[in-house]
């Protein structure tokens, strides 16, 4: 059975693609549909949702129309998912590699890095990044970035401690390869499977930060998102439910997609594995 | 004697990771745009030029970059956290009040979420195929995909400004004047709301792994041994498979330490919960980074003691690491 | 003969879709009466063990009884329910397992284990639990029974594990005892003190007794009565004597046959003008690294190690588990580095190499693993993984696949290099790994339990390709293998090892016909079934 198959077999992944197919032609239809700013102030404030043509999902504190925001947030939060966690695995998976292959001294070294990494409260750090950066998607992505890296390191160091004695690799060894061969074309192509599941999961993790740090007023001030969305409309949560409702929803959504579509990643690329759980 | 030689090696690898999240910190200041004097003032003096002047000389700011990390790193280590000049007070002052409450939010949902992630992940393991066992990991999986924030101020709305039913800020009812076991009940009904929402996506998380971990520890060699000696499942279930599949568990659990306070930040913000969360929004709004920092290094501290917690109990739960190998 | 405890009439036991055949095994009937020790016999995939199973109601999900029945006291087994069936397990029919490093639960103490199964079945209080539990580790000769039985399983070594599993379906006991290969994953001198072990049991109790085995010394040591099995079919059952004697079928006789050691060939042994390799006081010593709080341990992998090896020699090196044979081969092909000690190939001294100047060096010693599925890279064809080495010795790369082409039908394996290493069985992976070892024509060859994974008919067809491509490339080989008898039809001369040092050398005959060490005559004598072979050698 060929892996397009067995993640169709899947019916939660096949469900998941078709959302996350859905948020991303959203984020691309944005500017087509609303060529106006997502800031524009274009009717009175706090329209409620369905009473005024054009307006679906009402209009917020200011006046902006919430659908608009919601589409182009769409276009941000996956834009800072996806960077932030390639700019993860080019630290992680590098670093893995390293500790895991060579193990010994430079192994206890990188490892000892990575724990003081994973010590601290990763929000936590994230927040004083980003704060004392100045917010802006690239300081956003960094922070991320940074605070995500250490499991893909863990999971690559594990993965090449386990092949680096595998037969193939000494065989390769012992016929004269050198160690950036070895690392690359043996050990590197028959770790892609867990890593690939892993940064599915991670642009998840990634857009959840990003809501977090916007809704905490840390979103860069130019670009709109659904995490700051919800922060600007939680003192007004009482008059105007809804404002926190949708960009929520949308949250929920794109992590909840990505999520189903790791599993159905996991499932198609380890089949036996995946025969095991059910 | 071996448990007071496990404690001073995690003591002594707490200190050096305090250590050095101290120069973090020290550089993180050097980081920020503007003038370190600024900073520390919390923007508070910034058109004052005489305060900023007496500011740099504290601090030694005017000095080389090594005696200004000897100078912050001799701070902190007489618990020197600096001064919040827009709260007027000692930044450990502040922490130290706001501690407690933090701590019983924290504690709560961390006990709610082990309960009943483990007792769901169990269930849901007991029931692989099962309609009921793929609710559960259905709603698991919801749970963790929402944002907490969100599910925060949606339960506000529901059961505060619906419902009724349950307080929906602070830690108390302000000039209520309970006292006794009115005040603990009072406490009580303001602690459900925000200890439930932070504890939902770390349940889901325990839910999931539970599962995960007693799904594998049932292909076991073991429980085929359980098997053949006629027990029943119900025993085999608890006795053999829960109880190999908690150890991963305990680990995964000092590894979330972390995952809570920044959880607690979110839950804080949102229930005006009077914990070091809640200071750190406002330390966040007020530019305060001395205060910031602050509460980034006890955040730190916090999830540094809860690790060496939970790895004293994964060694009194493995027969197998007696010997400290 | 009394009437069966065990009877098993037309057993069909179906597959689930997708696996590679219909039936794990079809129409099997055999009975097992009290008083003696059938033994299921057959090679990896014969469906020895399902019948087991269902007896146990343990079948794998997904396996289901299609037709026939297997009646046990009266009642056929195939038609209880899970509680009917779990009333049975322990208490009328005990099991053993292969693997006792893992069939315990590390995290309850010996006793409370043992205690379960009365537990189980509401036998006792649980003080006279104890007590029993006690007798029990004293009658499987458990040394410190009063210590083992507050231990934890990681506490015993895998030999006492084993006598705990067998005291626990001794407890109540049972009528029936089923033992699942119970001896496989132990060390020869271990695996005969365990067998005698269970004879001795079985005698005493009297107990009707299922032993599934792929070892045909294993089954002359202990059977009463063979089932012989293949496919999923039974190919011949009868008395121990005849079978193992005159074997009727075809494929009884190959796999009587292809046991190594029924004869033990004249060496070729002459002395050599000059040494291919020259080992001398080679020392290799594993630390567990310390902490800052922890002390380190030390293990003597090898222990001043000389010995030479002439050219077109086959140098055997036995040894149980933790002998340091298999450290010795991997100093040798410098995957290891020893401590002390030299390594001369043809005069260099190949023991303290580093870096670019071992990696020029490499070509000249290469290896045969061991596990044929983890030798090779899932991922790369196998015609690129022989070529690999030319291709990094600089070989240009059309030149290196030509070759490895031509070494691939060398080992009878012609036109398969476009193919992943998923679409071989085990003995053809073993020969692409032998090719793989050729392709840069070295002076000599590690080969480190090369054919211990593989079933007893394939063992022997890879032991003749090696033999052949010796006498044809005239290749120096070392051998490094568990088994005395394997080694004592392939080498000219055997080192035997323990504990990291040599306890014996000589040549194969003298080693194996008149051994000198006291530990290579217990090694000896621990061999299943030896008697019998050697008295038609």
């Amino acid at each position: 059975m060929n892996f397009l198959a067995r993640f169709a077999q899947n019916r939660g992944a096949l469900i998941g693609l078709i959302i996350l197919m859905s948020i991303i032609l959203m984020a691309i239809l944005a500017p087509l549909i609303f060529p106006e700013s997502p800031w524009r102030m274009v009717q009175r404030p706090f329209l409620p949702p369905l009473e005024q043509e054009g307006f679906l999902l009402g209009t917020d504190t200011m006046g902006r129309n919430v659908a608009s925001g919601l589409m182009h947030g769409a276009w941000v939060s996956l834009l800072i998912g996806l960077v932030s966690t390639t700019v993860a695995l080019a630290i992680g998976v590098p670093l893995g590699a390293i500790a895991g292959y060579y193990g010994g001294l430079i192994d206890d070294a990188l490892m000892r890095f990575t724990e003081f990494f994973q010590t601290i409260p990763n929000f936590a750090l994230a927040i004083v990044l980003v704060a004392i950066m100045q917010p802006s998607v690239t300081s956003i992505v960094l922070a991320i970035a940074l605070v995500s890296w250490p499991p893909v390191a863990r999971l690559v160091r594990a993965e090449f401690m386990s092949l680096r004695h595998r037969e193939y690799v000494e065989a390769a060894r012992l016929v004269g390869q050198g160690d950036l061969t070895i690392i690359l074309r043996q050990i590197l192509p028959n770790t892609l499977s867990p890593i690939i599941v892993l940064a599915s999961l991670m642009v998840a993790t990634a857009i959840l930060l990003e809501s977090a740090l916007s809704f905490l007023g840390l979103g860069d001030p130019n670009v709109m998102s659904w995490g700051y969305m919800i922060g600007a409309a939680r003192t007004v949560i009482r008059q105007a439910w809804w404002l926190s409702f949708f960009p929520g929803v949308a949250i929920l959504l794109t992590v909840l997609s990505l999520n189903l579509v790791g599993e159905g990643l996991d499932d198609a690329l380890n089949p036996k594995l995946a025969r095991e759980r059910q | 004697m071996l448990y007071a030689r496990l404690i001073a090696s995690r003591l002594f690898k707490a200190v050096i990771v305090l250590f050095m999240i101290i120069i973090l910190n020290f550089f993180l200041i050097q980081l920020a745009p503007g003038d370190p004097a600024a900073i520390l003032a919390g923007e508070a003096g910034a058109t004052d030029e005489a305060f900023l002047r007496q500011l740099r000389e504290r601090f030694g700011l005017d000095q080389p970059l090594y005696v200004q990390l000897w100078r912050y790193v001799s701070g902190v280590a007489t618990l020197d956290f600096g001064y919040s000049y827009r709260q007027q007070m000692p930044v450990l002052d502040l922490i130290l009040a706001r501690l407690p409450a933090t701590l019983l939010l924290t504690g709560t949902a961390f006990v709610l979420s082990l309960v009943l992630g483990i007792v769901a992940g169990s269930l849901a393991a007991a029931r692989v195929k099962k309609p009921s066992g793929s609710l559960i990991m259905a709603l698991a999986l919801l749970f963790y995909a929402t944002p907490l924030f969100w599910v925060a101020l949606m339960s506000v709305v529901v059961f505060s400004v619906y419902l009724d039913w349950l307080p929906a800020y602070g830690l108390y009812t302000v000039g209520a004047g309970h006292t006794g076991l009115a005040l603990v009940l009072d406490v009580g009904k303001h602690l459900i709301l925000p200890a439930t929402t932070l504890a939902l996506f770390f349940m889901a998380i325990y839910t999931r792994m539970t599962r995960a971990s007693m799904l594998e520890a049932s292909q076991q060699d073991f429980v085929k041994t359980a098997r053949a000696k006629g027990l029943k499942n119900s025993v085999i279930q608890r006795r053999h498979i829960l109880r190999n599949a908690l150890l991963p568990i305990i680990t995964l659990a000092g590894l979330q330490a972390g995952q809570m306070v920044g959880g607690a930040i979110l839950t804080e913000t949102v229930f005006a919960w009077p914990g070091i969360g809640r200071l750190m929004f406002e330390a966040l709004q007020q530019r305060d980074y001395n205060l910031l920092l602050g509460i980034f290094f006890f955040s730190a501290a916090l999830v540094i003691v809860f690790n060496i917690i939970t790895d004293l109990v994964y060694r009194l739960a493995d027969p197998r690491i007696k010997e400290g190998s | 003969m009394s009437d069966p405890v065990l009877s098993i009439r037309g057993l069909t036991l179906a597959l689930p879709k997708g696996a590679d055949r219909r039936y794990a095994v079809e129409d099997v009937s055999y009975d097992v009466h009290g008083s003696e020790i059938l033994c299921v016999v057959g090679e990896s995939g014969s469906g020895k063990s399902m019948a087991a199973n269902a007896v146990m109601g343990l079948l794998p999900k997904g396996v289901r009884a299609t037709a026939g029945e297997i009646l046990f006291d009266g009642q056929d087994l195939l038609r209880l329910d899970e509680k009917q069936h779990r009333k049975l397990r322990g208490l009328r029919i005990g099991m053993i397992f292969q693997e006792p490093m893992t069939a315990l639960n590390p995290l309850m103490r010996v006793g409370a284990q043992i205690g379960e199964v009365f537990e189980a079945h509401n036998r006792l209080t649980p003080a006279e639990r104890q007590s029993r539990a006690l007798e029990l580790l004293i009658e499987v000769g458990l040394p410190q029974p009063e210590k083992a039985i507050r231990a934890y399983p990681f506490e015993l070594s895998g030999g006492q594990r084993q006598r705990v599993m067998i005291a626990m379906a001794l407890a109540l006991e049972p009528e029936l005892l089923i033992a699942d290969e119970p001896t496989t994953a132990l060390d020869v001198t271990t695996q005969a003190q365990i067998l005698e072990l269970i004879a001795d049991l079985q005698r005493r109790h009297g107990m009707a007794m299922m032993f599934i085995t792929h070892d045909f010394g294993v089954v002359a040591e202990i059977a009463t009565r063979v089932c012989v099995m293949r496919e999923g079919r039974i190919v011949e059952l009868g008395a121990a004597r005849d079978v193992l004697e005159r074997p009727q079928h075809d494929y009884t006789r190959a796999l009587i046959e292809a046991i190594p050691g029924n004869h033990i060939p004249e060496s070729r042994y002459l002395d050599p003008p000059a040494p291919l390799l020259e080992v001398s006081h080679l020392h290799k010593v594993f630390r567990s690294r310390g902490g800052l709080f922890k002390s380190s341990r030390e293990v003597h992998a090898l222990d001043d190690v000389s010995f030479i090896l002439a050219p077109g020699e086959t140098l055997g090196v036995v040894g149980e588990s933790g002998s340091g044979k298999s450290t010795l081969g991997r100093c040798v092909v410098r995957l290891e580095r020893p401590d002390s000690g030299t390594l001369a190939l043809s005069g260099i001294d190949l023991s303290s190499l580093k870096g670019e100047a071992l990696r020029r060096e490499r070509r000249r010693v290469q290896m045969i693993f061991q596990d044929p599925y983890a030798s090779l890279n899932p991922r790369t064809r196998v015609g690129m993984a022989i070529a690999q080495g030319p291709i990094a010795n600089g070989v240009p790369r059309d030149k290196a696949l030509k070759q490895a082409d031509q070494l691939l039908e060398l080992v009878g394996l012609g036109g398969v290099a476009d193919r992943f290493p998923h679409e071989f069985s085990g003995g053809q992976r073993q020969r692409i790994g032998i090719a793989r070892a050729l392709a840069l024509d070295p002076e000599l060859i590690v080969a480190d339990e090369a054919v211990s994974a593989l079933d007893v008919s394939i063992q022997a067809q890879i032991l003749e390709l090696l033999e052949d491509l010796k006498h044809r490339l005239s290749l120096s080989l070392l051998f490094i293998t568990h088994d005395l008898r394997v080694a004592a039809q392939i080498c000219d001369r055997i080192l035997v090892m323990q504990h990291g040092r040599i306890v014996e050398q000589g040549s194969a005959r003298e080693v194996f016909l008149n051994p000198q060490a006291a530990y290579t005559r217990e090694l000896l004598a621990a061999i299943p079934g030896r008697e019998p072979s050697l008295a038609s050698a």
